[in-house]
């Protein structure tokens, strides 16, 4: 006969000393742990209702503005600073972190439309409704220097004047060209008192202008008369032109995907395009209920963020047709410009209020530093709530956000509107002959010529 | 002899694993099979499901390599060498082959005045309580062998039950059940359950069950106090129940040989099966949730069955008697008749194999076999007391800290109960098939014909009919009126059959038939339905 039973020595399987960790032993035999996917749905439930919980995404307000904020700016080498400027000409540089105005750089006469840094962060270029365009060389001076007074920065290195009134500036990544764009789209080199090149297609404002950060010579504009331009410095006219049924306000690439962008557009969506098949929309985004005035993507390239005249600030993921998260407070107003900072974490919102706003990126996201348990708990707990995020229960607490009484009733109202132009139309294809109405996608529908 | 030496060459056996084993590893920890993704036609969600399997597969892998190495002790085995048969070793024969520490759990308790003695043990196999019938409570903690508590309630006492961890159990006395501290101290009174007689916890959901002499099912929420549930069964005073470890479905034993099958949020069971011709004595559900075994008399001879819980069918039938059944964390069955107890063993295809015999002495009545968790040990209460033998190969050599700690300390408890507060399921997840949670409801077999369907249908059924060349015939019977008349026929017949379809799916059925099978006429009206309704 051989024979053993299991015997456990107390010795083996408890600690020696009470300093010593407690030993732990596993067996992940699934036969153990009977029940297994009710409880992780109801740790998939718990943690969907904790989300919600710690969801407090305001971080704080920045005042010292005068007037609406207009326009910002973030420098790629600090992380904690961002440039702003307002429509009575005030340009201001913020400690993120510390929540503080650092400068001023004064000057301007009219409103800021412009702000941009160059790639290198020693140079910042603004522009405005009083025809000049300024740089300030090494803005972050102050920063540095803490010994200094709170107070104005420096005089301009340069201030360059021009025929016409400026909507917008941005800096190349890799050489010393910015581009502004007002009545016309101007390039300029940092020492030189004229553009060296401009470019003109049509007679209406440009609104905006943004570089591509893979391909340094092409810039992408929008203008009023609902055009969105491609520009290739290289060449001696512009490249392609995309009309539109509403005006764009504001472009952003996707600094992970330098072919795609998205646009923000008077209709209340964002269209996110791929500049080598303009003609039709990749995502349509949608949930803002008033026309969106700026959008910025996370440095991730993953999602971006709208400000809208709606008044709210909304994350989308960059293939996602509704938003992830609406961000609003009582006292925002129309909100001009958002900027993602460049680790991701935050987000800055400037609105008509004169305030800046700094909200978290991720609504629950504790701040601060981490334990390594505390972060595997919280990727677990991420990790069930996608795996059971499709079940009614989670999926309503997930989605559901609290909206101000106005943005969810204007919201219910252009649902029935959408619904209704549906309906009509399918009814339309009903009573006509059969392939006599095609039925256009949305993402085509709203756009119209593409000019080469 | 629990943790393995380099030196034993079965152990060394074990560790190795060939390919093949390893893959079955692997199969067991990837809980089914792949998803079939052949068949999808969007590629976004194709590629999202490909991404989650291939992460299914790596984790599987990566747990099957870990068992490899984080497994530190053996199961245990009895094997015969020669002739020997394994059910011809007594236990005092196998006493002397184990070590001190093994030898010394196997006991006899003699406690003849306050018997006969019903057991339990905490999920962990650390703690035991033992209740004699004339109301004897022992309170003991089995790893040290020592008693920690034991105390007179002074009235029948049924049965008893661990609560969420061994700091509160309850006690089926005369009139209620109670819930005692360790410290034997009365927490509470549970007047609603009544006069109860066999109580089970189900520790996932932190539900007491409890049933009653008037054969009334209670469910009460030991988190909040709260009566879930309070079914009646309707088929009598019985004390046979079992909670299936897998779905935590209550099974009940009724005296006509009846099982039913309980969950709190139905008021009818769930599964009624005729398991025997005669009462029900005992019920057993494996630890894999698909075998269920019961003891009950059919006409004169006793029979255990052995169930296959997937099909409903009985896999195995022996002529046995039992009073009580017990399966074990690795599928041994103990059951018990008069003053022997015999454990069987799965010899292949759920064909239970005689394993071990133990005899008590001649004129003990064991009233309960259970094997106690994570050891190769049997507990037995019995009319003069209670006893434990060695059963190799019963118990899971392996625990899982976070699972269930045999050396759990007071902190690792507190922190157990804490979390089992925050994991506690609600009452709704009990069902028979727990794996059904966050999947998809299957569609039905039978589809509904849409209209247009059934439209087209009858349109080419009547083409059909059209076409059918009559024969010609003789004596006017080929006249064009005749032939005329006979297609029309055709055509109706061809018809009829989907006419009905037709009118079901339009939502216009026949005013007679819906009164006859959808409406629920008054009483007084229902005799002169067509078909009566019942």
């Amino acid at each position: 006969m051989r024979v053993k039973v299991i015997s456990r020595s107390t010795d083996d399987f408890t600690r020696e000393r009470s300093q010593d960790l407690q030993k732990v032993f596993r067996n992940y035999d699934p036969a153990l742990r009977s029940q297994e996917k009710a409880v992780e749905y109801t740790r998939a439930l718990n943690a969907a209702k904790l989300e919600k919980i710690f969801a407090r995404p305001f971080i704080g307000a920045m005042d010292g503005h005068i007037d609406a904020v207009s326009c910002m700016a973030k420098n790629m080498n600090y992380v904690k600073a961002m440039f702003s400027g307002s429509m009575d000409g005030d340009i201001r540089l913020w400690d993120i972190a510390a929540r503080k105005t650092v400068c001023q750089f004064p000057g301007h006469q009219g409103a800021v439309r412009g702000l941009a840094t160059s790639t290198d962060g020693d140079l910042l270029i603004s522009c405005g409704v009083d025809c000049t365009v300024r740089l300030w060389k090494d803005p972050m001076r102050k920063m540095m220097n803490t010994d200094d007074a709170i107070g104005d920065a420096s005089q301009p290195s340069a201030v360059y004047t021009w025929k016409h009134a400026f909507w917008g500036v941005d800096h190349q990544w890799d050489r010393n060209v910015f581009a502004t764009v007002g009545a016309q789209v101007d390039i300029w080199d940092h020492n030189r008192s004229e553009p060296i090149n401009t470019f003109e297609w049509g007679k209406d404002t440009v609104l905006s202008v943004r570089f591509n950060p893979g391909e340094p010579d092409v810039l992408l504009t929008s203008s009023s008369d609902r055009s969105l331009t491609l520009f290739d410095l290289r060449m001696s006219s512009p490249a392609r032109k995309l009309i539109m049924k509403t005006r764009c306000n504001s472009v952003c690439w996707n600094p992970r995907e330098p072919m795609n962008f998205t646009a923000a557009n008077e209709d209340t969506n964002c269209y996110s395009f791929d500049s080598r098949k303009l003609n039709e929309a990749k995502v349509v985004h949608k949930g803002h209920v008033s026309a969106v005035m700026d959008v910025d993507y996370n440095p991730t390239g993953r999602e971006f963020v709208t400000g809208s005249y709606d008044r709210t600030v909304r994350i989308f993921n960059y293939n996602g047709d509704h938003s992830r998260e609406i961000y609003h407070t009582k006292r925002m107003q129309r909100v001009f410009c958002v900027k993602y900072t460049y680790d991701g974490t935050y987000l800055v919102s400037g609105s008509d209020d004169t305030n800046l706003r700094l909200w978290k990126s991720k609504a629950s996201e504790q701040l601060g530093v981490i334990l390594p348990r505390e972060r595997k708990k919280q990727e677990y707990q991420d990790a069930v709530v996608e795996r059971y995020g499709h079940l009614a229960e989670i999926r309503r607490i997930v989605k559901h956000k609290h909206l101000p009484k106005p943005i969810y009733k204007a919201g219910k109202i252009r649902r029935a509107m959408i619904e209704a132009e549906s309906r009509k139309e399918e009814r339309r294809r009903a009573h006509s002959a059969p392939g006599s109405r095609t039925m256009q996608p949305f993402r085509k529908r709203r756009l119209i010529t593409e000019v080469e | 002899m629990g943790i393995a030496t380099e030196g034993d060459p079965r152990e060394r056996e074990n560790r190795r694993g060939s390919p093949d084993e390893m893959e079955m590893k692997v199969a067991r920890f990837s809980r089914g099979k792949a998803a079939n993704l052949g068949d999808l036609r969007d590629k976004k969600l194709k590629q999202q499901l490909a991404g989650k399997e291939k992460l299914i597969g790596v984790s599987a892998k990566a747990a099957a390599q870990a068992e490899k190495w984080l497994l530190p002790s053996v199961g245990g085995y009895l094997e015969p060498e020669g002739l020997e048969k394994t059910y011809r070793f007594e236990q005092w024969s196998i006493l002397p082959k184990v070590d001190i520490w093994s030898s010394r759990k196997s006991f006899d308790m003699i406690l003849p005045v306050l018997g006969p003695y019903t057991l339990e043990y905490t999920p962990n196999g650390r703690y035991m309580i033992v209740g004699g019938r004339k109301g004897h409570i022992a309170f003991m903690d089995m790893l040290n062998m020592e008693l920690i508590n034991e105390f007179e309630v002074k009235e029948t006492v049924r049965d008893v039950a661990f609560l969420q961890n061994e700091q509160l159990f309850a006690v089926a006395q005369k009139k209620y059940p109670y819930i005692y501290n360790r410290h034997g101290t009365e927490i509470h009174c549970l007047k609603e359950h009544g006069e109860s007689l066999k109580l089970q916890f189900l520790d996932k959901h932190l539900l007491l069950a409890s049933i009653n002499s008037f054969g009334q099912l209670h469910y009460q929420d030991m988190s909040t106090g709260e009566m879930v549930a309070n079914y009646s069964t309707g088929l009598g005073r019985t004390d046979v129940m079992r909670v299936n470890p897998y779905n935590a479905v209550i099974g009940l034993g009724h005296a006509r040989g009846k099982l039913t099958m309980w969950k709190p949020t139905s008021a009818k069971p769930l599964v009624t099966m005729l398991c025997h011709k005669g009462p029900l004595t005992a019920v057993a559900f494996d630890k894999g949730g698909h075998l269920m075994a019961t003891a009950g008399a059919d006409h004169r001879n006793r029979k255990i069955n052995i169930w296959d819980l997937r099909k409903f069918e009985v896999v195995h039938s022996y002529a046995a008697r039992a009073q009580s059944l017990d399966f074990s964390q690795k599928g041994l069955l103990a059951s018990s008749n008069g003053s022997l107890v015999e454990i069987y063993r799965d010899c292949g295809g759920q064909d239970y194999k005689i394993y071990m015999k133990h005899r008590m002495v001649k004129g003990y009545q064991v009233g309960k076999v259970l094997f106690r968790p994570y050891e190769d040990i049997c507990g037995i209460g019995h009319s003069m007391g209670f006893s434990s033998m060695l059963v190799p190969g019963s118990g899971e050599p392996n625990f899982d800290t976070f699972v269930d700690n045999p050396m759990e300390t007071g902190k690792q408890r507190r922190e157990k109960e804490v979390r089992s507060l925050l994991d506690k399921l609600q009452p709704e997840t009990i069902m028979l098939d727990p794996n059904v949670i966050a999947t998809l409801r299957q569609l039905k077999k039978k589809e509904k014909k849409t209209k247009k369907e059934i439209k087209d249908e009858i349109e080419g059924a009547v083409e059909a009919a059209k076409n059918i060349r009559v024969k010609k015939k003789t004596k006017g019977r080929s006249k064009p009126s005749r032939r005329a008349k006979k297609k029309e026929e055709e055509v109706l017949r061809a018809k009829r059959p989907l006419l009905d379809q037709h009118k079901e799916a339009s939502g216009h059925p026949d005013k007679k038939l819906r009164i006859g099978n959808d409406t629920e006429l008054p009483k007084a009206l229902q005799r002169f339905a067509k078909n009566r309704q019942s």
